[in-house]
Formats: structure tokens, C-alpha cells, sequence
């Protein structure tokens, strides 16, 4: 069964120089020597025979961005994304490794689909790709995918979810939570209680009530966000909130965690930046679910990233076709790409405010999205020894952004001809350069 | 005007001259024998109508003929729309064919914005004649002539709007268009039939129709959106039920005797007797249900002259 499946892309054995980088953009500038795959030398280095050197002046060096949250569309939907193109955005991006959503076409709810997966990012070999598993069979809320079968497969899959909907049975909900436990899962919810969002377009407020959208209400998200850390905490079991978008949710989560819940959340960069305000232009690639909130649940999404209530950035990166998206409101699919914008959104809504410095980045984009998704290689300390998963980013460039010139084969972003700051110069996957300047290597 | 998308920011000077051309063309045509003014001679109107409603394409289709303008009706149920062409792909396929003018009743809000979107470049005009839960804006119109012509001006005028707020595209058109032309809006329904954020509105907002009856100009009954309560299951009890609906918000002769002498009695059509307003209400003299419906083409014809033959049209 294994046979045919090569082992994680080689480490390179060349060294490689990076020349004058402040690490999380604290202290003095510093060579980085990287050789075998990991961070031989932090210091003044001597440059080795042969050795690649990356100029660094100016650029904040961080651990490789782990997302926990992308939709790669294949299999199915490779018209819109495939795992390769979705890893070179991913590499471009800064990212190091991602979880590859499991609602895919058949569904990854079983060790065929999610190997599949699994080896197609091997064979791409710009980032880790981790298949996500289904919660339950063809996403359907009825019955538990085999989910110890995925674990021990040969992806290893360690996150399960149901993404794209919720599962909504309380019952089903606390099974999965129970029987995760010993697989050292986590059990990662979309939090969307059907009942209270049939029909919804947009987020029920002032907004959609004067433009006419059904509404998508907040407490269709605390509520389920409520009830699954009850069931979480009585199971002594893992749970992830996906994409949390209401200022409700933030109490819900801060409230559980005091209470000794083991509960992690990440929040989408576009529900950080943008808010309902965007439902004036009728633009359905505005269209997200959970859908854009008010100004102030951005304002409170960003305080509690900044605290640490939620855990993560997490991009829910959703490449959709022109047929998909280009029509009415009703008829778009929900959602928007996310891979390559991600470290210039949480630059602009974090880091220009104040609310994070670059430790912190690295703690929301890293560290904790590696420990949550358990990936022991990933969102390590930039320190010697440590595996060499590395981003470098200029802080003081700026970027604007074209759909079209994005490595993701669709091009909905919500971000076209906006400028944006923070740019990703490189990425180190394992010591070798993944991207570089923009272009994939 | 380019395009009738919304009441929403549309200014009081266009809206009234909008009306003063109804009441123009009302007058022109009254006591003739042959209703048909050359303007629009030469021109494609084309209603493109994603929902079923006679009473609206009617309207718009006599508007169109009497202006001379060649009118030719699409609905879903003819066009490609069922073998899957998108919205976009018919509209610029229409636009393409010739159409000056494109009238579009759709179940998704904000589509007749997207159309003008696609249909930029082709230049060619669209009327909203119904979006999705969004707005109806000729409904408003051809409202605010009704309520002209019945107490002369909607200066502080008090009108209120009774019933499923929430569905109706017609309440949202109204409240924009009535307040820019001065008058006051109080909303009676219950909670469950409000929209959220509705305190957000130039409205007032009350449960008891008895109390405010007696100090309106004007009541208009709302239609009660059974189809667009999406609830699905006991999720659809957006009230217990038809009697008690009626019973608190209905306009039955006994409440009709609270509104002073002058008020007038609105309905949208069509029009649910016995429950959202009495018959004996409906067929009063207070009520102006068949003048809306007349003025509805009168209103309907002011658009497509100010859309198509007014100066100022071609740019
Ligand atoms: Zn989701």
C-alpha cells in the first residue's frame, strides 16, 4: 500500500545563505546557514563553498506559515484548483504546509481519497499538504467517516471536518468528539446552525435588511460554537472553530477556554478586514460563508487574535470558476481566495495597528496552526537544529493585488487592484527554496 | 436617468419629475380613444421576468406599447433560463438582439444591479421590476402618484405600511421613496416580520395597528409572503396563524372606522380578502386599490420616457 509513495520531498544537502534578516524582526540582523534541511547557523556566518545566498537586508524572518484551513479542489473541481497549483499559491503565500479541506468531489471521507491527496502534494513538493478527513460519510451529518482508517493511513490524518457545513446533529457531534480522542484528532467545525440559516446570503443585519438579503444571523454561529464546547469539555476532547466571524463567538471561546475546554480557533484574514459594507456592490465575490460581519466584529475578531482567544489565522482559501461566481448573489458559490493575500491582510489589520509584532505573527500563522494540526516539523522556533520551513517577508514593500496574476487557477479575490503591505520574498520548505521573488523554483 | 434600480438615493427632484410626467401623460391621455403617443417608436423594451407576475408585466407591457415602443416579453419558463443559461448569458444575449431597455422581475436581490453591470458596455437600460426581498421601485412610484393625487402632497404626510415588512420589496422601495418626499413612515407588524436593524430606518416601529390608525393619511396593507417564508417546517411560524394575523393586523371594517375621513387604503395586490384586508374595506371609497393599478401604467410609461426619450437619455 505504501510502496508506491515517496517520502516527504528530499531535504537538499547544498547549503544555503540567508544574509542579514532580523528573525521574527527583533534584534540585530543575522546570516541564517541552512544545510541538510535544517538551520545549521544563526549568527555571522561564512559563507560555504557553493553555497546559494539569499540577500536579506531589511526582511523579517519568520517559520514557515501553516494554514490550517484551504480548499484545494481536487479531486473535482481541478477547473479551479489543483493541488499543485493550490501549493505554488500556498509556497508564494509563505506557507510551508496546509490542511487540504476535505469536502472535495468524491469526499475525502475515506483512505483512498485522502491519500490521494496526500501524494499529489508529495508529488508537487512546494508545501505539506495535510488532507483534512470528513467527520462524517459524503458530509452528509448521518454517520461517522472512518475516521480511525484515515489516521492510520498514510497521510496520517489528525484533522477532521465536515467544512462547508456544520455538523449540526448534537448527538453525531459528541460521537465524533468521543472517538477522536483516541486518535489524537481534532475535531474541526464549521459552526453554522442550519436551522437558523435557511435561505441565508448575507450577514442579518442593518446591511442585508436595506439591501434584502436573507440573513445569515450571528447566533446561528455562538450557538453551535456553544454547544460543541460543551460536548467538547464533557468528552475531554479537541475541538476547532473554523472560521469564526461574530464578536458573540469571541466571548463564547473565551469563556469555554477559562473554563479548561480544549478548544482552538482560527479567524479568516477577510472577516479581519472587510465587512458587510461590501455588500453594497451586489459583487457576489464578496460572497463568504460565514458570511462578512459588521465593523464591529472585525474590530473584535482582531482583538481577540491579538490576545489569543483565537488561536490562528486560517485562510479558508476558496478558488471558484467565473460561472460560479460571475451572477446574481444567489446563484455564487460562497467564498474567495486567500493563500497569497493572507500575511499582507494580517500585516495590514495587526501589525500597522499594533496589535501584533512579528513574534506574534509567527505565533498566529505558525506556531499555533502547526500545534493544532499537529505537525511536530512545522512552526518550530527559528533556532539551530530546527527544521528549516522558513518565510522571509519585506515588511516595507507593497503589492497590489490581480486576481489574474495569481498562481491559483481561479482568481476570485476579494482584494483586486486593492494595494496591500507586507510582501513574502521567499519560502524554504525543508532548505530548499520553494519560491522566490514572486516565482515558484 | 440611465437606469430605475432602486428608491434608495434616488433624489426627490427625480422622483418628482418622474411623477409630474405620469400625471402628464395621465392627463394626455385621458378620454382618448386610441392610447398611443409616438415617443418611444423605433425602441425595444424587452421584460425579462424570472417570477411569475401578470399584473407587473402587464403593466409595463401596455407602458411600452402606448409610448410605441416594441415590447417583447421573455419569461423564465420560454426563454433558455431552463436549459441552465445563466442570467448574464441571456441578458447580454437579449442586449445583443437589440434592446433598448431591459425590465427585470428576478428572485435574487441586487440582480437588476448586476445586469446593469453586464449591460454597460451595451448601453442598454434596466428597470428593477423586482428583486428578490430587495425592491419594486415603479411599485413605489406608482404608490406615491396614488397618494398625490388622493391628498395633493406627501409633505408630513403619516402613512403606515402593515404586515410582512420583512418579504416585501415593497415596503423597502416605499419607506425610501415616501420619507425623500417628505412624508413620515410607521411600520406595523409583528417582530417576526420586521427586518433586522430595522431602528436603522427613517421609520417608526409599532405592534398595535388600532393605535395608530387614527393618525395616518394613509394605511398600505402589505401582502403576506407565505412563498418567501423560508423557515422550512414549523420554522414558517412567523405568526401562529391566519386568524390571529388577521385579527391583529388585518384592516377589517371595524378598524377601517379608526382612520380619520381623508385616509386612503393602499394594497399592492394581490390581495388576500378576509385576512389581510376586509372585502367591504377593499371595494371602499377609501380604497385606491384600482387607481394604483391604473397609475401603474401612467408611472410605467414616465419611466421608460425619462429612461429612453428625455434628454439627457443618449448619453
Ligand atoms: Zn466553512
Amino acid at each position: 500500500m505504501t510502496a508506491d509513495v515517496r517520502p516527504p520531498a528530499e531535504a537538499v544537502s547544498t547549503a544555503l545563505v540567508i544574509k542579514g534578516a532580523r528573525p521574527y524582526g527583533e534584534g540585530e540582523p543575522v546570516d541564517v546557514l541552512v544545510r541538510d534541511g535544517v538551520i545549521a547557523e544563526i549568527g555571522s556566518v561564512t559563507v560555504p563553498e557553493g553555497a546559494e545566498v539569499i540577500e536579506a537586508a531589511g526582511q523579517v524572518l519568520l517559520p514557515g506559515f501553516v494554514d490550517l484551513h484551504t480548499h484545494l479542489r481536487e479531486p473535482g473541481r481541478e477547473d479551479t484548483e489543483t493541488v499543485e497549483s493550490g501549493s505554488a499559491a500556498a509556497a508564494l503565500g509563505g506557507y510551508t504546509a496546509v490542511f487540504a479541506m476535505a469536502n472535495t468531489d468524491p469526499v475525502a471521507d475515506n483512505a483512498l481519497v485522502t491519500d490521494h491527496v496526500w501524494r499529489r502534494g508529495q508529488e508537487a513538493g512546494l508545501v505539506d499538504v495535510h488532507p483534512v478527513g470528513a467527520v462524517t460519510v459524503g458530509l452528509k451529518g448521518e454517520k461517522l467517516a472512518e475516521l480511525g482508517t484515515m489516521a492510520k493511513s498514510v497521510a496520517g490524518v489528525r484533522v477532521f471536518s465536515d467544512d462547508g457545513v456544520c455538523v449540526a446533529d448534537p448527538l453525531l457531534m459528541r460521537r465524533a468528539l468521543e472517538y477522536s480522542t483516541a486518535l489524537d484528532a481534532v475535531i474541526a467545525q464549521h459552526a453554522e446552525e442550519p436551522r437558523l440559516t435557511v435561505g441565508a446570503q448575507a450577514h442579518e443585519g442593518e446591511q442585508a435588511s436595506r439591501l434584502g438579503y436573507p440573513g445569515w444571523p450571528a447566533s446561528a454561529e455562538e450557538s453551535i460554537v456553544a454547544r460543541d464546547c460543551l460536548l467538547a469539555l464533557h468528552a475531554n476532547a479537541r475541538l476547532h472553530v473554523c472560521h469564526v466571524s461574530t464578536a458573540g463567538t469571541v466571548d463564547v471561546l473565551r469563556w469555554a477556554k477559562e473554563r479548561g475546554t480544549k478548544v482552538s480557533a482560527e479567524v479568516t484574514p477577510h472577516h479581519l478586514l472587510l465587512t458587510d459594507d461590501r455588500l453594497e456592490t451586489y459583487d457576489p465575490v464578496n460572497k463568504v460563508n460565514p458570511p462578512l460581519r459588521t465593523g464591529s466584529d472585525a474590530e473584535r475578531l482582531r482583538a481577540a487574535l491579538a490576545e489569543g482567544v483565537v488561536d490562528c489565522v486560517a485562510t479558508d482559501h476558496a478558488p471558484h470558476a467565473p460561472q460560479d461566481k460571475d451572477t446574481e448573489w444567489n446563484a455564487a458559490r460562497p467564498g474567495m481566495l486567500g493563500l497569497q493575500t493572507a500575511l499582507s491582510v494580517v500585516v495590514e489589520t495587526m501589525v500597522k495597528p499594533g496589535l501584533l509584532d512579528w513574534r506574534g505573527v509567527a505565533r498566529v500563522m505558525s506556531e499555533r496552526p502547526a500545534e493544532i494540526g499537529n505537525l511536530p516539523e512545522h512552526g518550530r522556533p527559528l533556532a539551530t537544529g530546527e527544521p528549516a520551513n522558513l518565510t522571509l517577508v519585506d515588511p516595507a514593500a507593497e503589492w497590489t493585488v490581480r486576481g489574474a496574476e495569481l498562481a491559483s487557477i481561479a482568481a476570485n479575490t476579494p482584494y483586486e487592484g486593492m494595494r496591500l503591505p507586507g510582501v513574502v520574498t521567499a519560502t524554504l520548505l525543508r532548505g530548499r527554496i520553494t519560491a522566490r521573488e514572486g516565482k515558484i523554483r | 436617468m440611465k437606469h430605475l434600480l432602486a428608491t434608495d438615493g434616488l433624489d426627490a427632484a427625480t422622483a418628482t419629475a418622474v411623477l409630474d410626467t405620469a400625471d402628464e401623460l395621465k392627463h394626455t391621455l385621458l378620454g382618448r380613444e386610441v392610447k398611443k403617443l409616438p415617443t418611444l417608436r423605433g425602441r425595444t423594451v424587452i421584460t425579462l421576468f424570472y417570477e411569475n407576475s401578470t399584473r407587473t408585466r402587464v403593466s409595463f407591457e401596455i407602458a411600452g406599447k402606448w409610448m410605441s415602443a416594441d415590447v417583447i416579453n421573455v419569461s423564465a419558463s420560454s426563454s433558455s433560463v431552463n436549459k441552465g443559461e445563466s442570467l448574464r448569458d441571456t441578458a447580454l444575449t437579449l442586449a445583443a438582439a437589440g434592446a433598448d431597455c431591459m425590465i427585470v422581475r428576478h428572485p435574487a436581490s441586487g440582480a437588476a444591479h448586476r445586469l446593469s453591470g453586464w449591460l454597460a458596455e451595451a448601453g442598454t437600460s434596466v428597470v428593477n421590476a423586482g428583486d428578490g426581498t430587495h425592491e419594486h421601485p415603479t411599485q413605489a412610484l406608482l404608490d406615491a402618484a396614488t397618494l398625490r393625487e388622493r391628498l395633493g402632497s406627501l409633505q408630513d404626510r403619516r402613512i403606515a405600511i402593515v404586515g410582512d415588512v420583512l418579504h416585501s420589496r415593497v415596503a423597502r422601495s416605499n419607506i425610501h421613496l415616501l420619507t425623500t418626499l417628505g412624508a413620515e413612515v410607521v411600520l406595523v407588524a409583528p417582530p417576526t416580520l420586521l427586518p433586522v436593524g430595522v431602528d436603522k430606518l427613517p421609520v417608526t416601529v409599532s405592534h398595535d395597528l388600532d393605535a395608530e390608525l387614527p393618525a395616518v393619511d394613509a394605511v398600505m396593507m402589505l401582502r403576506v409572503q407565505a412563498e418567501r417564508m423560508t423557515g422550512g417546517g414549523p420554522g414558517q411560524s412567523f405568526f401562529p396563524s391566519a386568524r390571529e394575523y388577521s385579527i391583529s393586523y388585518g384592516l377589517s371594517e371595524r378598524r377601517q372606522a379608526l382612520l380619520p375621513e381623508h385616509a386612503v387604503v393602499l394594497h399592492p395586490g394581490p390581495m388576500l380578502r378576509g385576512m389581510e384586508i376586509a372585502h367591504a374595506v377593499a371595494d371602499s371609497p377609501a380604497s385606491a386599490v384600482t387607481e394604483q393599478v391604473r397609475n401603474g401604467v401612467h408611472v410605467r410609461m414616465a419611466v421608460l420616457y425619462h429612461l429612453l426619450a428625455s434628454e439627457g437619455a443618449a448619453a
